[in-house]
């Protein structure tokens, strides 16, 4: 790893400011991502500024119809939330389904979000339930949020505060994972809102993306026979050691029919 | 250099240290806690697994400094003058353990696990120990003495 500066701001602000400051600052959340990267010399940012003593960034909060949830919270946390596991238990399955134990006790919602990475879990749930993300300076929708591989509509130094999660009437995530690293060779999360159901695939294709065909179908009927006949085209899908695009569409349909059927018991 | 001051297996300890260094080559090299092992430069086998406030951490994949202030445990802290802690008592009961390289992470990420579970299923077990991997025992064993030591911690 090469050298860097370390600070440990105790604000949003601070940490902003002292972004803007640096040569060529990074945000350093759980570090299950950025550190290995720094180790293999694939990263060497001038400064880290480290999020873990913010802890406006930790909170868990909820209203009526939406839970917030703080950027730099834990897998582990978002898993074990009473709140999330009561109103939003399709979210806390596919946080208590990242990774391992050790990983989703530092990895973080935030870190996971900027991160973009193709086979990540969470992008599924930010798409499918339609959440917001709430930076430092405005309001993101997830729709618009991730925009390539690897790449989202995060300004420089632009820092995620929280997700705004909207409950949904039905919701659940399957997901197959690689069976060493446990990321999502591919991954759908369903959901059911009064007006709208929607679709998410992670992990198929270079970043996720949502399935219009399924969504009209289970609008006129949420099950999984509504779908039975859907298949997506294998064309840009992801090709590598360990699925063929065609394969990867073959998941992507049998998964979204567990999803259904997951949300509806 | 930053200073950090924390406290190892209930020792308080103040140090310098680059900011680059990863907490288990501060645990093995600067504090000469040689029980925790690295197995790998991806973050995936787990044979650096220690404790960090309580939760079982990968080593390899966290600074020392962002340890500054926490209360760490490793694999030294286990056995009491001479006495095995129950778990490690379990491995070596089970023989859950051929070249030993994988064993003090197994070690400290089934007492983290058997904290939350205290009786955890065989299933249970393997789901918790997914970020830990033995190259040697095939994980029968392993698997047998967690919910060996996961009895013999509830006795
Ligand atoms: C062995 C292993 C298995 C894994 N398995 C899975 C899996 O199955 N599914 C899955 O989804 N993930 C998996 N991960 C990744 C894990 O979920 C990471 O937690 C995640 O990718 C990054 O989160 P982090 O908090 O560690 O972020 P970091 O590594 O600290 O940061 C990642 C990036 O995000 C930026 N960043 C962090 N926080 C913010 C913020 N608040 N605002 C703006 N930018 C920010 C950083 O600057 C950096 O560029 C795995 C990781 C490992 C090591
Ligand atoms: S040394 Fe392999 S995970 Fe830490
Ligand atoms: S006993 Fe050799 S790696 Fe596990």
């Amino acid at each position: 790893m090469y050298d860097f500066r370390y600070h440990r701001p105790a604000t949003i602000s601070e940490a902003v400011d002292l972004f803007r400051q640096c040569d060529d600052g990074q945000y350093l959340a759980g570090g299950q991502t950025l550190i290995p990267v720094m180790k293999q010399r694939l990263a060497s940012p001038s400064d880290l500024i480290d999020l873990a003593r913010i802890d406006e960034l930790k909170d868990i909060s909820a209203t009526e119809s939406a839970i917030t949830i703080g950027g730099m919270t834990t897998h582990a946390a978002i898993a074990a939330s009473s709140e999330v596991r009561s109103r939003l238990a399709a979210l806390a399955d596919l946080a208590s389904g990242i990774g391992d134990p050790h990983v989703r006790n530092r990895g973080t919602l935030g870190g996971s979000i900027a991160n973009n990475d193709p086979t990540a879990d969470y992008p599924a749930a930010i798409v499918a339930l339609g959440a917001t993300i709430i930076t430092d300076r405005r309001r993101i929708e997830g729709d618009a949020f991730f925009t390539n591989i690897f790449e989202t509509a995060l300004e420089e130094g632009e820092l995620i505060r929280a997700v705004e999660f909207p409950i949904p009437e039905r919701a659940a995530y399957a997901k197959f994972p690689n069976p060493a690293s446990r990321y999502a060779i591919a991954g759908v999360m369903v959901s059911k809102f009064a007006d709208i159901v929607r679709v998410a695939v992670t992990g198929a294709g270079p970043f996720v993306f949502r399935v219009p065909d399924m969504e009209a179908a289970l609008a006129r009927d949420f099950s999984p026979e509504a779908i039975e006949k859907l298949q997506i085209p294998a064309g840009d899908l992801n090709a590598d050691l360990h699925a063929s695009p065609a394969y990867r569409a073959h998941l992507v349909s049998i998964l979204a029919k567990r999803a259904v059927q997951a949300a509806k018991e | 250099m930053p200073t950090i001051s924390l406290t190892v297996n209930g020792q308080p300890v103040t140090e310098e240290v680059d900011a680059p260094t990863l907490l288990v080559k501060f645990l093995r090299e600067q504090l000469k806690l040689t029980g925790t092992h690295v197995g790998c430069d991806t973050s995936q086998c787990g044979a650096c697994v220690v404790h960090v406030n309580g939760e079982a951490v990968k080593s390899c994949t966290m600074l020392a400094v962002q340890a500054d202030g926490a209360e760490i445990l490793t694999i030294e802290s286990l056995a009491n003058n001479g006495t095995l802690h129950p778990m490690q008592q379990a491995f070596h009961d089970k023989h859950a353990l051929q070249c030993g390289f994988c064993t003090p992470g197994m070690v400290m990420a089934s007492i983290a696990l058997v904290r939350d579970n205290p009786d955890p299923s065989e299933d249970d077990v393997r789901q918790g120990l997914e970020g830990n991997l033995c190259r040697c025992t095939g994980y029968q064993n392993i698997v047998q003495a967690v919910r060996a030591g996961a009895k013999n911690m509830r006795d």
